[in-house]
């Protein structure tokens, strides 16, 4: 019998810990949320213009590669998604792309992880409504398993997002801020993360 | 100075470490296979390995590339023995030649990850190579000889 | 009376020298080594003319004196001689030759590379070079053996006495034969017997060209050797007015900073501190004449001027009255834009000066000119200056500057700064460094009788010349023509009755150059497209009409056919593709080409096979030949659909590969290729294939969709 001992002791620390955790979230959750959908919706809208801008779009756009430049151009090298979003083979992102910007104009522009989305949750938003990229972006099975918590920090944190704000030489700059932009995304979940219609 | 791994040798080089890997290899190390062609990688002429992936040398900083394996042109075999060369010779593919070390450098980590490519895996892996000559029937031509003689070489071991 | 018989072309120059010097007695003409400075080396102690040495080891090596940038003559100029020296193949290796009047261009009389000219003016020559050696060998031979050398035969690198058995190899006759006489005349073998002419044969430089070794002047390394990169004006024919280079001196590496006269230099310990001190460098430019050039403006002025007839380059019958009598006409404008070489290896140059010598690295296609200024520029004779010609990561005409740019100008900086120093262009340099393609506007009004047949064409032409001002003006330019300008045009291989080739030259300072396929690159698609424009106006099938106007043209005709069969031209079309044909005729060779193109409905064009056929003359190296048509097709193709150089406010808009895009792997259409088997001399091929594929793509492209592309870059065929 002693040899189950161990085993059990840890599904039960195992479950206690989730259950700690459920706990604290719905406290979190409970304390953050003041469920309102007219002012999520509106936060949301206001975050379209910064996703539908090419420097956000050219990665989010239709077909398997990547775009360039304002006006959404396919990226020249025939460059494709991949099987994991980093490219293929010979041509993967990292073979341009560095952790940051090379400096000057029409540089590679770079920061840490650069990629797309990988082929089994493209996360397109070209062609989508406000509605429909909203879902798209709740839906775990669409985003890598995020909450909207982990929606948020990616969007507030993530170096390859912060990027769209420091985009080398010569790159337009989203419509708004990356402050504006994150608070948006904040006040959306805050306001119980419901999508546009 | 910086130690860099190049070819399977530890070279110490003394140089700004945030000068582009290319110009370390051909200016401090002189190794010239490895060529510049646009400085913004733009045309793959300049391609190199880091650890077994293709990168364009011209926009990686020396210091980036500081503990990893590189490896260039003339590190691909000693002896024109590498099937890629082999095929390369076979189909007579060169012009003027100054794209091919790029070229052969993509080629080689196509068939190292995809060992039977088809025309367009070889179009997604080869198009960030630039020919002026316009050799790209025949570097198709020879990858697939390559990939050819790779498998004729593991059923002969 | 025509004026054609005085606009002497380039190819006309090359029949009429031939025929004056009765047959191609230049050729024949087998010289030594005019310069003392060239000593060959000890070990190859028979080097009976200045292109063949034959080691005691057997080892033969050929001096070639043509530029290697990718055509292959260091390959089939040593086939020449290989084939008549009996020589072993395996045997035969390749070196560049020094400068020196043994090795100028038979006909141009300087040593060059160009004008797809390399295999048809050695042709003779190599060939007796190398018979002049085997001669020689063999009666070594007969004198070792005390036989009649007549009784002796040569078979792969050996001299051989049938009677007795006995051979003998090139080697080791090669003391012997270094003594005597080279005999005045040499009889060259009869085609049927050739072994290696006519063969595929794998081109010598590829293995090196594979690991790495292959060195182009770029790769030229030198214990303390110092690089440049120098800024000059971002106009052209602008001038310093003043410069500060502190910010550029105090990068680490930058170790000088000197004026030149085509700007300031920033030498430094390799490439980058140099280059990034020429980015610190502050400049004062007076941007001089062309500040406000602009392409929107040179387009109008060139519009313009194409609405009047200019100077008449080849007028027969009377186009103007058989116009106004046509059962329908058209009227269409072509354009196409100044275009850079954007060679893969930009431009550079190694120059070590001392007081009494010059020594130079370089890929260059001009080497007595280039010689020649760096003698001029360092205050030396042309003999104290070495030029030794590395391989050309590309030419296309750039490495043939009659102003010696870029070798020039590095002689500047190593006498400026007393050191050895390699000049390197970084890619922005050599895209704005000019030497472009000249940009054209081409008018043409054609004609059709009530059968719809081609009665009557005027063709006006508007464009700078490339021969004014350089030293081939005395013969490049007749009564005001600069005959490139012209070529492809004038020469017109179709049986118009009444045609009018006539040319503006608008005095622009845009330094233009020759660019693969020079004149024929703008008048191959001109005339390709219209003539299709011509035959939808008649109702009849574009090939079906160039057979009718190809009657005495045999040898088009036949290629013509070719090219038609192999692309299938009567059976279906795949579905949403259009076929388009073009001929053109170049460099003394006949090429055709079908092009498949499919365009989609944001008018993206697809090119998706290109069959070509080519007849120039008997063929040397066969897979050499289909190599410069694949070549030439891609080449061409780069400009068809994409390229343009274009200014504002007098600089160059394009500066990398990203504003300036080439055909890559994946637009790279499916190549077909087939020669024409022939018995006629060799002629062109470098250059030949570039001119069809522009007019074959744009018509082609009518074929998919309707719409006709009358200006390059294509881009997007606009669908609306």
């Amino acid at each position: 019998m002693t040899y189950l001992l161990p085993r059990l002791t840890t599904c039960v620390c195992i479950l206690f810990v989730i259950l700690i955790a459920l706990l604290l979230y719905s406290v979190k959750t409970d304390a953050l949320v003041q469920r309102d959908d007219a002012r999520a919706k509106a936060a949301f809208l206001a975050i379209i213009p910064v996703l539908k801008h090419p420097r956000c779009l050219n990665c989010h756009a239709n077909g398997d590669f990547p775009r360039q430049g304002d006006d959404n151009h396919i990226h020249a090298q025939n460059v494709r998604r991949g099987p994991f979003g980093h490219g293929v083979t010979a041509q993967k992102c990292s073979a341009c792309h560095q952790e940051e910007n090379v400096a000057g104009l029409n540089m590679p522009p770079g920061a840490p992880n650069w990629h797309l989305p990988p082929p089994n949750m493209p996360m397109i938003w070209e062609g989508k409504t406000p509605g429909q990229i909203c879902q798209q972006m709740k839906d775990p099975k669409q985003n890598h398993g995020k909450s909207v918590e982990g929606i948020v920090e990616h969007v507030t944190s993530d170096k390859l997002v912060l990027w769209g704000w420091n985009p080398g030489e010569g790159r337009t700059l989203p419509p708004i801020s990356h402050d504006e932009f994150a608070a948006k995304f904040q006040e959306w979940a805050k306001f119980g993360a419901a999508c546009p219609d | 100075m910086i130690t860099l791994n190049v070819n399977g040798k530890r070279l110490e080089v003394d140089v700004d470490p945030s000068t582009p890997l290319l110009w370390v290899l051909r200016d401090s190390l002189g190794l010239t296979g490895t060529k510049y062609g646009c400085g913004m990688a733009q045309c793959g002429a300049c391609t190199v390995h880091l650890d077994g992936q293709a990168i364009r040398s011209c926009v990686k900083r020396a210091s980036d590339a500081v503990g990893r394996q590189i490896t260039t042109i003339e590190g691909l075999s000693t002896d024109l023995s590498h099937p890629l060369q082999r095929a390369w010779i076979e189909i007579d593919v060169p012009q003027c030649g100054y794209c091919q070390s790029g070229q052969i450098m993509s080629a080689a980590v196509l068939l190292a990850e995809n060992p039977k490519p088809s025309d367009d895996d070889i179009d997604d892996a080869m198009s960030g190579n630039i020919c002026r000559c316009g050799t790209y029937s025949r570097i198709r031509e020879a990858i697939h000889r390559a990939a050819e003689m790779k498998t004729a070489g593991r059923r002969a071991e | 009376m025509s004026t054609t018989k005085q606009a002497i072309s380039r190819r006309d120059f090359l029949r009429t020298s031939a025929a004056v010097g009765g047959g191609l007695l230049i050729a024949i003409h087998l010289p030594k080594l005019a310069s003392a400075t060239e000593s060959f080396a000890p070990a190859d102690p028979f080097a009976p003319n200045a292109f063949i040495r034959i080691r005691s080891d057997d080892i033969i090596t050929v001096i070639i004196n043509k530029s290697e940038m990718g055509q292959g003559p260091y390959t089939s100029l040593a086939m020449l001689a290989a084939e008549e020296l009996e020589a072993d193949w395996s045997k035969v290796r390749y070196e560049s030759a020094p400068v020196d009047p043994a090795y100028n261009h038979p006909v141009f009389g300087i040593q060059m590379t160009g004008g797809s000219t390399s295999t048809a003016s050695e042709w003779e020559r190599f060939r007796k070079a190398g018979a002049t050696a085997r001669v020689m060998l063999i009666a070594a031979a007969g004198q070792n053996w005390n036989v009649d050398p007549k009784s002796l035969r040569a078979e792969k690198s050996f001299v051989i006495d049938s009677a007795s058995g006995r051979r003998a190899s090139f080697g080791s006759l090669a003391d012997a034969a270094a003594k005597l006489q080279p005999p005045k005349d040499v009889t060259l073998k009869d085609p049927k017997d050739y072994k290696i002419i006519g063969k595929s044969t794998r081109r010598l430089d590829t293995p090196a060209k594979v690991n790495g070794t292959a060195q182009f002047g770029i790769d030229v390394q030198a214990p303390g050797l110092l690089t440049a990169v120098v800024a000059r004006s971002p106009v052209f024919g602008g001038k310093v007015l003043s410069f500060n280079a502190d910010k550029a001196r105090a990068v680490p590496g930058v170790v000088d900073v000197v004026q030149i006269p085509s700007g300031v230099a920033v030498i430094g310990k390799g490439f980058w501190p140099a280059k990034l001190g020429r980015d610190k460098l502050e400049v004062k430019w007076d941007d001089g004449a062309n500040a406000s050039l602009s392409t929107t403006a040179m387009r109008a002025d060139f519009a313009k001027l194409a609405q009047s007839p200019g100077l008449v380059a080849k007028k027969v019958g009377d186009p103007g009255k058989t116009l106004a009598g046509a059962a329908k006409t058209i009227t269409a404008e072509f354009e196409v834009p100044y275009l850079a070489h954007a060679t893969m290896e930009p431009l550079n140059c190694v120059v070590d000066l001392k007081s009494d010598a010059c020594e130079i690295w370089t890929g260059t296609q001009f080497q007595t000119g280039d010689r020649m200024a760096a003698a001029t520029i360092a205050g030396l004779k042309p003999e104290q200056v070495k030029i030794h010609t590395t391989f050309l990561g590309g030419g296309f005409g750039r490495r043939a500057n009659p102003a010696n740019d870029f070798v020039g100008e590095a002689v500047h900086v190593a006498k400026a700064i007393k050191s050895p120093v390699k000049v390197v262009w970084t890619r922005e340099d050599d895209m704005h460094g000019g030497y472009y393609r000249p940009m054209w506007y081409d008018r043409m009004v054609g004609g059709v009788d009530a059968n719809g047949n081609p009665i009557a064409w005027t063709h006006t032409i508007v464009g700078q010349s490339i021969m004014l001002g350089t030293p081939f003006e005395q013969f490049g330019i007749q009564n005001g023509i600069d005959t490139t300008s012209v070529e492809g045009a004038a020469d017109l291989l179709y049986g118009i009755p009444n045609v009018q080739v006539d040319l503006h030259t608008p005095k622009l300072t845009i330094p233009v150059l020759w660019w693969r396929s020079v004149g024929h690159s703008h008048n191959g698609f001109a005339v390709e497209a219209f003539l299709d424009e011509l035959a939808h106006l008649g109702g009849k099938d574009p090939v079906q009409l160039r057979r009718t106007l190809l009657t005495n043209q045999p040898r088009m005709k036949a290629l013509l056919d070719l090219v038609a069969e192999k692309a299938k031209w009567d059976s279906p079309v795949p579905a949403g593709r259009g076929r388009g044909i073009a001929t053109h005729f170049s460099f003394d060779s006949y090429v055709a080409q079908v092009a498949e193109v499919s365009v989609d409905k944001t008018g993206e064009v697809r090119v998706h096979k290109v069959v070509c056929a080519v007849d120039c003359g008997r063929v040397v190296n066969p897979d050499s030949v289909i190599a410069q048509m694949q070549g030439g097709i891609v080449f061409g193709l780069s400009a068809a659909l994409k390229d343009a150089i274009t200014f504002e406010n007098g600089r160059v808009q394009q500066r990398n590969f990203h504003d300036y895009p080439m055909v890559r792997m994946n637009e790279s259409p499916e190549i077909e290729v087939h020669i024409m088997p022939s018995t006629e001399p060799p002629t062109g091929v470098g250059e030949p294939g570039v001119p069809p594929v522009a007019p074959a793509v744009a018509n082609a492209i009518f074929a998919a969709t309707g719409k006709r592309v009358r200006r390059l870059p294509i881009g997007r065929v606009d669908m609306g």
